[in-house]
């Protein structure tokens, strides 16, 4: 399966993840400042800043384009409950 | 004083007069004790909606509980066709100003409904209604009415992520939801003629507005600057006389009083234990010595058991960092812990950094219970829990001195570059 990296810049921590992995799954288990509400890309609280590899998440759907833009959402920022670790290297930090 | 008349001759609920442009057409609901389970009232409290004139058509500003619609219409009716609105704002989509907004639609099919931009998705599910049409705005949006004209405010937060303010420019009144409001029910209706409300004031503050101090701070640096004669916030008394005490008030609740106590590149590290027997306090002893390792880290260790709940949620509120040590018994941690962790709904302690240690006998749930506990309350867990069998040994004692040490590191940011493989997470 195919490995890829994410580091969490906040608290300078990088995990090897399978593809496919949630970066919620991961960011909690690190003790990442970046906070959930509903976990299911409904609030906004988990709006994350992604500063590199943004090409290797999953694309965010159209209900996550909707709550992003709702919040305001900068260049860049993801939702970390729905985001999806696709491959490669990734660096992400709380908002 | 002239007794305020919010009736007519005969007895119908009518408008008061805010300026000649503006009325208050609110509720009063002298009844209520409790209100959104958390707060009591001693007296009531009302429910303000606002209705402006402009030369080109009225705006309602806020309705009232579905309840306490009957006033609410009546003294509308009194200074406005309904033919004539306009405009509808809605500062906040709580149900006790949204309550009578269905029938205020139908009444006024034509008004354009103004809501914040993060108010969109909440609509729907409060009204229960599809295709409602609508207009989001953000701070320096404007709706004019001819020569009267709104100006909004985006406040996030306070106390929903819909809050906005609504500014009513040519005469300097800041309409502000619930922020300013407090739940106190005078029917003289104005700072300068109710009773003393000075206690609601704060305990509204203090119980809807504290959670979000970022947000209020956010929220005054757009209020300050603004002209403001008058704030008619959505409860209690309308602040005409010398409204920037209240804005004054707000700030300095707001600000946090310990910075001044402390420098900045330091950081403060609160350790909480419980024991029965002396295990866990031996823990807590050694995680405290381990953490003042560390320079610039303001340590301070408390016994639950001499303490009170509310000084310990103060000073949780200004901490950088917080380490609960309880024992296990009967399967879970101790009730003086769960006390304090349920307390604290009323600060913000996103993302401060957590840990958790106890002695335990046999299963040991206390620990893991707590560290699930301050993840759910949105804090940073990042080294797992020390959990040590009945009474420690001198290795397990080094151990809470190193946990007390790594937490520290963690709080200054020292902790080096650490890769980790998923599959090893606990
Ligand atoms: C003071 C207050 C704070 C609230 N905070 C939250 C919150 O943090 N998250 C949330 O999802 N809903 C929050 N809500 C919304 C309530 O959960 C929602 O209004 C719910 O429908 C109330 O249910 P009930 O009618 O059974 O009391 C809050 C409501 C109030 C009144
Ligand atoms: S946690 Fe609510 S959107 Fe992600
Ligand atoms: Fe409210
Ligand atoms: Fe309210």
């Amino acid at each position: 399966m195919a490995k890829s990296t994410i580091t969490f810049e906040d608290i300078n921590v990088t995990v090897t993840v399978p593809a496919g992995t949630r970066v919620i799954e991961v960011s909690e288990k690190v003790g990442s400042g970046i906070t959930y509400g509903c976990r299911e890309g409904d609030c906004g609280t988990c709006i994350m800043k992604v500063t590199s590899g943004w090409n290797h998440l999953t694309e965010p759907s159209v209900l996550e384009d909707k709550i992003l833009r709702e919040n305001m959402a900068g260049k860049h920022n993801r939702l970390a409950c729905q985001a999806q670790v696709l491959g490669g290297e990734i660096s992400v930090h709380p908002v | 004083m002239n007794k305020l008349e919010l009736h007519d001759s005969d007895g119908k609920p009518k408008a008061v007069m805010l300026s000649e442009r503006v009325h208050w057409v609110g509720s009063l609901d002298p009844d209520l004790r409790t209100f959104d389970i958390i707060l009591k009232s001693a007296n009531g409290t009302t429910y303000n909606a606002y209705v402006i004139r402009g030369s080109e058509g009225v705006a309602v500003v806020d309705t009232v509980k579905e309840g306490f619609a009957d006033d609410f219409f009546s003294r509308l009716e009194s200074v406005a066709d309904y033919s004539e609105i306009k405009v509808i704002v809605l500062n906040h989509l709580e149900p006790d100003h949204t309550g009578a907004l269905p029938e205020l639609m139908k009444r006024a099919p034509q008004a354009q409904l103004y809501i914040s931009q993060k108010a969109q998705s909440m609509l729907k599910a409060l009204l229960k209604q599809d295709e409602m049409s609508y207009t989001p705005v953000l701070t320096g949006d404007r709706v004019s009415l001819g020569d009267r004209t709104l100006e909004f405010l985006h406040t996030p937060y306070l106390h929903w992520p819909d809050t906005q303010c609504t500014y009513l420019a040519e005469e300097n009144i800041l309409f502000s939801g619930d922020v300013f409001g407090c739940h106190y029910c005078d029917n003289r209706l104005f700072n300068d003629h109710v009773g003393d409300f000075r206690f609601s004031f704060e305990y509204y503050y203090a119980h809807i507005m504290r959670p979000f101090k970022d947000y209020v701070m956010r929220a005054l640096d757009l209020i300050e600057p603004l002209p403001v004669t008058m704030i008619a916030p959505t409860h209690g008394p309308i602040l005409r006389d010398r409204p920037d005490r209240y804005v004054r008030r707000y700030r300095q609740l707001s600000s946090p009083s310990l910075a001044s106590e402390i420098s900045c590149d330091q950081k403060t590290l609160l350790i909480f234990y419980i024991s029965s027997y002396g295990n866990t306090r031996r823990m807590a002893e050694a995680v405290y010595a381990g953490a003042m390792q560390v320079p610039d880290v303001r340590v301070s260790l408390y016994d639950l058991e001499g303490g009170e709940v509310d000084p310990f949620v103060d000073l949780i509120e200004e901490a950088d960092g917080l380490i609960f040590g309880t024992p296990t018994i009967n399967g879970d941690a101790v009730k003086p812990i769960w006390d304090l962790l349920s307390s604290l709904t009323v600060i913000n302690i996103k993302t401060k950094l957590g840990g958790v240690f106890g002695s335990y006998g046999w299963t040991g749930e206390g620990v893991p219970l707590v560290e699930d506990r301050l993840r759910g309350l949105k804090m940073r867990v990042p080294i797992p829990g020390l959990r040590v069998k009945l009474i420690p040994t001198d290795e397990e004692i080094q151990a809470c001195h190193d946990f007390g040490l790594e937490l520290a590191k963690e709080l200054m940011g020292l902790r080096s570059q650490k890769v980790l493989n998923f599959a090893d997470l606990a």
